[in-house]
């Protein structure tokens, strides 16, 4: 249908309302993505520069020191500015604290970052954060700060500054603040407390003259020390793309990652640097940036694989240990629970070091580590915003006093999107220590065992991966104990989930043919459908001395264990593992076999221990702190869906209250006129969101009994009316009188009009009569009223009724619908195009039908592009041409009492002649040949005689009635429907 | 034509008997959709589809594929090992694009198909309020999605139960997780993967009131779908793909992890529940208030 195809393209004609809102969209959207990814400009600059410091013991020996220096925008002499000095870790320069500069200085601070003396360009050798070299650079840092007029000064030369670092740097941070009373405030990051007992860690409380080495960490540290990977940042905390080949567990060493042997690569950069180390010697290949004094006592430790008082006492000085008494400066402790190199441990001697002078101290563990990485999302989240606020308090000295509360956090799972792992934050107020506040005993079991010490450490367990990356802390190491070199103690299955939270402890004994042992203590978590998982791979090492060789007499040791943050689950079991090597640690050359047995008889039989051996027992203390989960940004979104959730209910409660209200008020009253008329159209006018009139005024009216023809051309509005009048469409203006009740789209009123509209509308999967049932169904009325009997009578379908309407012929479709249309026998029946696809004899019977349906006090109105079917179906007629009405009234007013007649004749000029002379008879104006005469009451024989008598000869004799005659006068002979004006 | 009586008309001017909130009935529209081939084929594949996979795994050969997928394509090894985790594996198989395409044709087809018949225009004749119309349809069409998952998840655990044992279930993200608690985990998957399929519902909802062209609404829902999830692999959009509706679809799987990781999934029905309720609300907007030409 051309006209509709063109209707509907000019709807989608752009009109002005769309652009305007189509543009709107595109600009909104546009400006989201673009706001979404514009490059942030920083509100920072940033200013490199080698900055020349005199250090070492008499504060004379110069170095260079590569530095940059992040100002914030709009600090001046007028505005100074806070400061923070950025310490990196082990191994890195100032790039590697890059994020965390930036960090800062949006935060509004001047930050300091510098690459430390031994390190990347800068000069000098490493002294390990030796007090008269790395941390007096520092400190000269600090005069430099304070001759800055941009920088915030508490006094003449003293600047407002903290200082932050992880590992190396944290340790500078600690050492620094015990040395220079002008630190404000300090973040010390994965750091040590004694730098000899990190390296030479004993677990039942020896000293690191007798300690294990721990020969992976160590050789990984003097490898990396004139290499340029960072061994702890503070944004990339043992950052794993940093470690070193994946073999430098074993000797670290040997295999120092891509810088290759130590100081390869670096002359150049000293040969650059005047002054750089002392009298410019080029570096010894054995040492390479390291100061002789501490590459000796490396070299010593690595050989015989134990300290030494000399080495001992050098470690020492570089660990804030021995001068926690002397820093004042408010102290923020962060140490990771994956981390075999600086454990929990340290930052617990740490902080009691420094709370016992009176300093504040705050103190929090995450998942990550020198072993875990940074890290989950949540963890980062939180330390960043516990460093942010001490360092607001204490340095910018704004915001409130950040509470001493002690955070820590567990590993909970994966996270499912972005396959990263989840931690959950847990908070107590008071700091308790690796202790912990409270404490579950476990028995743990097992017969004395006999174990070998292999040969130079070799083959050897491996507990943990240094630089294991983030996965480490949940895979919980890469445990592989060895045959015959370890022995085990069970727990029966815990009862109930135990938090562990601190340092366990179990008792042990042990017998050795040398009379020594070392020995290395594991406490591993049994799951019962899984692997038994050490937890971030930690080890307790132990050196015995003194044993004798039969186990019954040797003396109970009590091991502290490495401090986790782990739930044990009911259902798990304990197991005490004591093996005599392990990868990353230095062990007895000789050969031995050693036996060990708990400390005591068991408490209670375990099973699957061999029955019949003699069964050992002990309890293993496990420290537990019972904290509160921390709010994580999880739980505002979890309130924000319940208030979502709520939002839309009411929103959806009060719409549905307004629609019911607008609905009460609805004018519900009668139009008292038309109260007992089935329609009345009033002014009728509709006109689409385009601009097409389709409907420019119509009035008319349908009484009781009447049945009403809406006659005119193919687009002359009829449907439109109908459509308006069936409440599918919306009238411009005008109104429609139902009965006196209004029409809107879906007035209740409109269950008294019984419809076609546009033809039938039928499911295609259903038979005629399901069809019919299924729209009866649909109008929720009585089935008595339907009367089904009816309307099938009507349609006539015989036994077609029960075969699917997709195979109906369009006729059969048509009285289906009608039938569908006279369901429930509505006073007012509207039927668009009812003969359409209909046989002669149905048309007829249809004409009967619908004459007799009016009877009853009914109405019919009938639309029809056809003269003849309202002539002889309807009783009153409305034209409609190019949406307007140009007749209207009965049929039989409409032709008139005197129908006009056409002759075919032989002589149209004789015959129009001999008409003229007739009286009363006008021939009217026509075309085509034919003659078309008003007898005005002559009658028609008697005008044949009359043309016969003169000679005229006739051929056909047609009654021309007035309705067509109007009908073809108004639409011409052009039919073009309205839908083309 | 045998004359009846005419019983009085009521006040607001409707036939005797007519009241318009018992128009179209939810049972009355349920049957409407229930007759037709493709509701009916529908839920029947949901039905066929677990029994189809559990046939393929016992022709399965002893290959070695390397199904990829992380820590979470362990879930297609662990697939036989119980009831639960064979329903687990259908759900996670059927998730990301057949159970889209089934929410969209029920919630996409429901109006456009009726609109394309030509019943549309009957049933407003009713007259059957366009809010109620509407109403009904979603609540109906919303009603087939959820049993078409009910039915697909039903189906692969008693199936699975029958095949594989009743067993506790087990991912490499988590310990077992005991089959009572499995169940229930089950169950809240379910639960968000149908919040997070109520955006394509309310997509295709959209849609359907939009054009007539059934195919139409129910392929442009998909299509706006699989469009979402494409670019939800472009991480160059950054903080963009957090607002994209099919960001958190998969959010699903911290529900196997122990303790659940819920954060996610709080986001995603967020954003679910924010998509649908824009739909649908234009939906409705829209279908009140517009001229049915159909």
């Amino acid at each position: 249908m051309p006209s509709r195809l063109l209707a509907r393209l000019r709807r989608a004609r752009p009109t002005r309302r769309r652009v305007v809102a189509g543009s709107t969209v595109v600009v909104l959207l546009a400006a989201l993505v673009g706001w979404a990814v514009w490059p942030e400009s920083p509100p920072y600059s940033t200013t490199d520069s080698m900055i020349t410091v005199r250090s070492g013991p008499d504060g004379a020996q110069p170095v260079e020191l590569d530095t940059r220096f992040y100002l914030p925008d709009g600090a001046s002499a007028t505005r100074p500015v806070p400061a923070v000095l950025l310490a990196h870790g082990f191994g890195g320069t100032k790039r590697s604290v890059e994020d965390d500069a930036e960090d800062l200085a949006g935060l509004g601070y001047a930050v300091l970052t510098y690459t430390a003396r031994g390190f990347g360009r800068s000069g000098g050798e490493i002294h390990l954060d030796h007090p008269d070299y790395e941390v007096r650079d520092a400190a000269r840092l600090l005069d430099w700060l304070a001759e800055r007029p941009d920088i915030r000064k508490d006094a003449a030369g003293d600047p407002r500054v903290g200082v932050v670092g992880g590992s190396y740097g944290g340790g500078l941070a600690l050492l620094l603040a015990a040395q220079d009373q002008r630190v404000d405030a300090i973040v010390p990051m994965i750091t040590w407390n004694d730098l000899a007992r990190s390296f030479l860690p004993e677990s039942t409380g020896r000293e690191p003259a007798d300690g294990v080495f721990k020969k992976g960490w160590a050789g990984i540290f003097f490898g990396s020390g004139s290499g340029t990977g960072g061994l702890g940042g503070l944004g990339g905390l043992g950052a794993p793309g940093a470690a070193p080949g994946g073999d430098s567990g074993n000797d670290g060493n040997e295999d120092s990652g891509g810088d290759g042997g130590p100081g390869a690569g670096q002359d150049p950069v000293l040969g650059a640097v005047p002054g750089a180390a002392p009298g410019g010697t080029p570096a010894d290949p054995a040492c390479g940036r390291f100061a002789a004094d501490v590459c000796a006592a490396y070299l010593r430790i690595a050989t015989t694989g134990r300290g030494d008082p000399a080495a001992v006492e050098l470690l020492r000085r570089s660990s804030p240990a021995g001068v926690l008494d002397r820093i004042k400066a408010p102290t923020l402790l962060i140490q990771g629970a994956a981390d075999t190199l600086f454990p929990l441990a340290e930052a617990d001697a740490n902080a009691r070091g420094i709370a016992a002078g009176g300093t504040p101290v705050r103190v929090a563990w995450f998942t990550g580590g020198h072993d875990g990485g940074e890290g989950p999302q949540t963890d980062q989240d939180r330390l960043r915003f516990l460093m942010a606020q001490w360092l607001e308090h204490y340095v910018k000295g704004s915001g409130e006093t950040p509470s001493g509360s002690f955070t820590w956090s567990r590993i909970a799972g994966f996270d499912a999107l972005d396959r990263g792992l989840v931690a959950t934050g847990f908070s107590v107020t008071d700091y308790p220590g690796v202790g912990g506040t409270a404490a579950e005993s476990i028995p743990v079991a097992g017969p004395a065992q006999r174990i070998a010490n292999p040969p130079a450490g070799n083959p050897a367990a491996i507990s943990a991966l240094p630089f294991g990356g983030g996965f480490s802390s949940l895979l919980d190491g890469v445990a592989g104990d060895l045959p015959g070199q370890h022995a085990r103690f069970e727990s029966a299955p815990l009862d109930r989930a135990v938090d562990v939270v601190g340092s366990p402890t179990v008792t042990l004994r042990a017998a050795s043919p040398t009379g020594e042992a070392v020995l290395f203590v594991k406490l591993y978590d049994v799951d019962p459908n899984g692997p038994a998982a050490l937890s971030n791979g930690l080890v307790a090492p132990i050196r015995l001395t003194g044993l004798p060789a039969d186990v019954a007499t040797a003396t109970p040791v009590r091991v502290t264990l490495p401090a986790i943050v782990r739930r044990i689950e009911a259902g798990h079991r304990l197991r005490i593992v004591v093996a005599t090597s392990d990868q990353g640690y230095a062990t007895p050359v000789e050969p031995a076999t050693y036996t060990v047995a708990l400390a005591g008889p068991a408490t209670e039989a375990v099973p699957g221990m061999p029955a019949g051996a003699a069964l050992t027992g002990a309890e293993v203390s496990l420290p537990t702190v019972v904290g509160e989960p921390i709010a994580t940004p999880a739980v505002a979104w979890r309130w924000a869906l319940v208030g979502l959730v709520a939002a839309i209910v009411l929103g959806l409660v009060v719409v549905v209250a307004v629609l019911r209200r607008r609905h009460r008020r609805h004018d519900t009253s009668v139009h008292p006129e038309y109260a007992d008329t089935p329609l009345v159209v009033r002014d009728l006018r509709k006109e689409y969101a385009d601009g097409f009139v389709a409907v420019s005024r119509i009035d008319f009216e349908v009484h009781r009994g009447q049945v009403v023809g809406l006659l005119g051309p193919n687009g002359a509005g009829k449907t439109t009316t109908l459509r308006v009048l069936m409440g599918l469409t919306q009238p411009t203006t005008g109104e429609i009188h139902v009965f006196g009740h209004r029409l809107v789209p879906g007035s209740p009123v409109l269950s008294r009009i019984g419809a076609l509209v546009e033809g039938p509308g039928f499911l295609p999967h259903l038979s005629g009569l399901e069809n019919l049932r299924a729209y009866w169904r649909a109008t929720g009325r009585p089935w008595a009223d339907a009367h089904f009997e009816e309307a099938l009578e009507i349609a006539g379908l015989g036994d077609s009724i029960h075969r699917k309407t997709k195979k109906y012929s369009h006729g059969m479709r048509q009285r289906l619908a009608i039938a569908q249309a006279m369901l429930g026998l509505p006073e007012l029946l509207v039927l668009d195009e009812p003969t359409d696809g209909l046989d002669p004899p149905q048309i007829a019977e249809m004409r009967r039908v619908l004459r007799r349906y009016a009877t009853d006090g009914r109405a019919v109105l009938v639309s029809s592009h056809l003269l003849a079917e309202v002539e002889q179906t309807c009783t009153h007629a409305v034209v409609v041409h190019k949406g307007q009405i140009v007749a209207a009234g009965r049929v039989e007013e409409i032709v008139g009492e005197s129908p006009s007649t056409q002759f075919d004749v032989s002589d149209v000029d004789a015959a129009r002649a001999v008409l003229d002379r007739l009286a009363g008879v006008r021939v009217l104006p026509e075309t085509n040949g034919a003659l078309v005469v008003d007898t005005n009451g002559t009658a028609r024989s008697e005008v044949v005689a009359e043309l016969v008598r003169a000679g005229v000869g006739v051929d056909r004799v047609m009654p021309r009635r007035r309705l067509e005659d109007a009908f073809l006068a108004l639409v011409g002979e052009n039919s073009r429907g309205s839908g083309d004006r | 034509m045998t004359a009846t009586e005419t019983r009085a008309p009521d006040a607001a001017g409707g036939a005797a008997g007519y009241r318009p909130r018992a128009t179209l009935a939810l049972a009355a529209e349920w049957r409407r959709q229930a007759s037709r081939r493709r509701t009916q084929f529908a839920l029947g594949f949901m039905v066929l589809l677990p029994l189809i996979i559990l046939v393929a795994f016992e022709f399965e050969g002893s290959g070695d594929d390397d199904n990829g997928g992380g820590e979470f394509g362990s879930l297609i090894e662990l697939a036989t090992t119980g009831g639960l985790n064979f329903a687990l594996f259908a759900l996670l198989v059927s998730s990301s694009f057949l159970l889209v395409v089934v929410v969209a044709l029920f919630c996409g087809d429901t109006v456009a198909s009726e609109a394309s018949w030509g019943s549309l225009r009957y049933l407003l004749a009713v007259p059957v309020p366009r809010a109620r119309l509407l109403a009904v349809k979603l609540v109906v069409a919303l009603g087939y999605s959820l049993l078409a998952l009910l039915l697909l998840a039903g189906t692969a655990l008693l199936a699975g139960t029958l095949r594989y044992g009743w067993s506790p279930l087990s991912s490499t993200v988590a310990a077992q997780i005991p089959a009572g608690e499995g169940l229930l985990r089950l169950l809240g998957i379910l639960g968000y993967l149908a919040v997070v399929l109520l955006v394509v519902a309310g997509l295709a909802f959209l849609l359907s009131v939009t054009t007539d062209a059934a195919l139409g609404a129910v392929g442009g829902a998909v299509l706006l779908w699989i469009l979402s999830s494409i670019l939800d692999q472009i991480t160059a959009l950054g903080v963009l793909r957090d607002f994209l509706p099919t960001h958190y679809s998969s959010a699903w799987l911290g529900l196997l992890s122990t303790p659940v990781q819920t954060d996610d999934i709080v986001k995603g029905a967020i954003s679910a529940i924010c998509y649908a309720t824009v739909f649908w609300s234009l939906a409705f907007w829209r279908f009140t208030r517009k001229d049915v030409v159909s």
